[in-house]
C-alpha cells in the first residue's frame, strides 16, 4: 500500500481528504503510483500528467522522503520507506504566484 | 418567464447570480470551484438546468464540470482534448513554426436542441464536440485542416478559439472566431470551414487584408437574423449582412473602436452594445469612464450609456466573453469587469446597477432567462 498526499485542489476534485492509499502491483515507481491513483480516481487523469504523453505537468512536483524526485525517470523505484508505506509520496503544486 | 440566472466565470472561481423577473434583488452563490480559473460556463438552451463549466489552472490543467440542477451540484466530466491525427504547427509569436499544444477550454457552447451535445473552443485553437454530455470529446479537425492553420498566430492571450455561434435557422451552420486567425464559417456541421474575413483590415499584420491573421475579439448575432453578424475586432467594430462573406466597418462615432465585447439586444436586431477600451496597450476605458455604447441603427451611430457606471478613475477592462443579454422585456444587459464588478441593466442599457462589486477578475458572463 502506497500512501499519497494530494494538493488541496486535487483533494477537492477527487473528493478525498488528506492522504489516499493505492495498491501498486510490482515495483513502486512514479509511473506505477500514478497509474494506480488515476485508476482509483479517474477525475485526476490529465491533472498531474498529460493524458497522451504522460509527462508530468510543469507546475507539479513529486517529493519522497524529503527529496524532490520530480525529474527522476518515471520507472525509477521510489525510496523504500515510500514503497513500504512508512512515508507518503507527495504530489505538490509548485510554489508559484497565483 | 420567471427569473434570470447569471453565470459568472472569474480568475478564482464561478459565481451564480439569480433574480426574479424584476431583476431588482439578487442572490449570489459561490465561489464554485474556488481557486480555479473559470474561463466560461454556460447553460443549455434545451434544458436550463444543464450547465457546463470550464476550469483550468496553470498547475493542474483543464477540468470540465457538468450540472444537472442549475448549478447546485456539479460532476466532473471528460477533460481529454486530444487533437485529431498529427497536430502539426502554427506560427509562434516570432513567426517560427510551433507545435499545436492543448492549453485550455475558452468557451463551451451547448447545442440548441440537445443538452447532451456541447462544443468546446480551445487554445491552441481548435473546436471539439461532445455528444455524451461532456464525457468524451472529439475534435472537428476540418477547422485546423482548413489549410491556413500553419499561418495562424497567437494573440496576446494565446491562440484561442473563443467564440462559437450556432445558427438557429440552419442546423448545419456555425461560426467561430480565433485570436489571431479570424472568423470562420461551416455550412456542414463543422466538417469543412471557410475563412470569412473579407473586408477586415488589420494594420498589425504584414498584409492588412490577408485571408487570415486578424485578431477577432468577439462576434455576435441576433437569433432571428443569423445572417447579420457583428464583430469587435482588435481595432474596429464590424458588421456583415451576408453571414460573414463581406464585412464593413460600423465604428462610427465611438470614442475608440478597440474593445473586446459586442452583443445584440434580445428583441431589437439592430440594437447592439460595445464597451470601448482605450487601446491595445492600455486595456482600460478612455478618460477613466466606464461607458457602454449602444447603437440602435446596427452601428455607426452610437450613444454613451453612463447612468450608474463609474465616470471617473475607472481603469477596469471588460473581456471578450464578459457581456450577455437576457430575453425579458425590457431586455436586460449584463457585463463583468476585471475589477470584479458585474453590472446589470434591466432597461436595455438606460441605467446600470452593480449586482456584485468585489469578485475576482471576471472572465465571462452568460445569462439564462428562466
Amino acid at each position: 500500500m502506497i500512501r499519497v498526499v494530494l494538493p488541496q485542489h486535487l483533494q477537492t476534485l477527487a473528493r478525498v481528504g488528506g492522504e489516499v492509499e493505492v495498491q501498486v502491483p510490482g515495483p513502486a515507481t512514479q509511473r506505477a503510483v500514478l497509474d494506480a491513483l488515476e485508476s482509483s480516481y479517474p477525475v485526476l487523469c490529465g491533472t498531474i500528467r498529460d493524458h497522451v504523453t504522460l509527462r508530468r505537468r510543469p507546475f507539479v512536483r513529486f517529493f519522497a522522503c524529503a527529496e524532490d524526485v520530480s525529474h527522476d525517470p518515471p520507472d525509477t523505484p521510489l525510496p523504500a520507506p515510500v514503497a513500504e508505506g512508512k512515508e507518503p509520496f507527495l504530489i505538490v503544486g509548485a510554489l508559484a504566484g497565483g | 418567464m420567471s427569473g434570470v440566472r447569471v453565470l459568472v466565470g472569474t480568475r478564482k472561481g464561478a459565481f451564480i447570480l439569480t433574480s426574479d423577473g424584476s431583476r431588482r434583488t439578487w442572490d449570489v452563490s459561490g465561489p464554485h470551484f474556488g481557486g480555479w480559473e473559470i474561463y466560461h460556463l454556460k447553460g443549455s438552451p434545451a434544458d436550463p438546468n444543464r450547465l457546463y463549466a470550464s476550469q483550468s489552472s496553470s498547475w493542474f490543467g483543464q477540468v470540465v464540470h457538468r450540472s444537472n440542477d442549475g448549478g447546485r451540484t456539479w460532476e466532473t466530466v471528460g477533460n481529454k482534448f486530444a487533437y485529431d491525427g498529427v497536430p502539426g504547427t502554427h506560427q509562434w509569436y516570432d513567426g517560427t513554426p510551433h507545435p499545436w499544444e492543448f492549453k485550455r477550454v475558452w468557451h463551451l457552447e451547448p447545442a440548441l436542441t440537445d443538452p447532451d451535445v456541447v462544443y468546446a473552443g480551445v487554445e491552441d485553437a481548435a473546436i471539439f464536440r461532445s455528444t455524451d454530455a461532456g464525457a468524451n470529446w472529439e475534435e472537428l479537425p476540418g477547422l485546423r485542416g482548413h489549410g491556413s492553420g500553419p499561418r495562424w498566430q497567437p494573440g496576446a492571450g494565446g491562440l484561442c478559439l473563443h467564440t462559437i455561434l450556432l445558427d438557429p435557422t440552419r442546423p448545419e451552420r456555425m461560426f467561430i472566431a480565433i485570436s489571431a486567425a479570424g472568423a470562420f464559417r461551416s455550412d456542414d456541421a463543422g466538417k469543412t470551414w471557410t475563412a470569412i474575413n473579407q473586408g477586415l483590415r488589420s494594420q498589425y499584420i504584414p498584409d492588412p487584408t490577408a485571408e487570415v491573421g486578424h485578431c477577432v475579439h468577439r462576434i455576435a448575432m441576433h437569433r432571428a437574423r443569423p445572417d447579420v453578424l457583428f464583430m469587435q475586432k482588435h481595432w474596429d467594430v464590424m458588421r456583415s449582412d451576408n453571414a460573414g462573406d463581406l464585412w464593413h466597418e460600423v465604428s462610427g462615432n465611438l470614442p475608440t473602436d478597440f474593445g473586446f465585447v459586442v452583443d445584440v439586444h434580445a428583441h431589437e436586431p439592430e440594437t447592439i452594445y460595445v464597451v470601448p477600451i482605450k487601446s491595445d496597450s492600455e486595456h482600460y476605458p478612455p478618460d477613466g469612464k466606464l461607458r457602454v455604447y449602444r447603437s440602435r441603427t446596427g452601428g455607426n451611430e452610437w450613444e454613451a450609456l453612463t447612468d450608474g457606471l463609474p465616470q471617473q478613475d475607472c481603469y477596469v477592462n471588460v473581456l471578450r466573453d464578459g457581456m450577455a443579454v437576457d430575453a425579458l422585456d425590457p431586455c436586460g444587459v449584463y457585463f463583468g469587469t476585471t475589477g470584479g464588478q458585474v453590472y446589470a441593466s434591466a432597461n436595455a442599457g438606460d441605467s446600470w446597477v452593480p449586482i456584485v462589486r468585489d469578485l475576482p477578475a471576471v472572465l465571462s458572463v452568460e445569462v439564462q432567462t428562466l
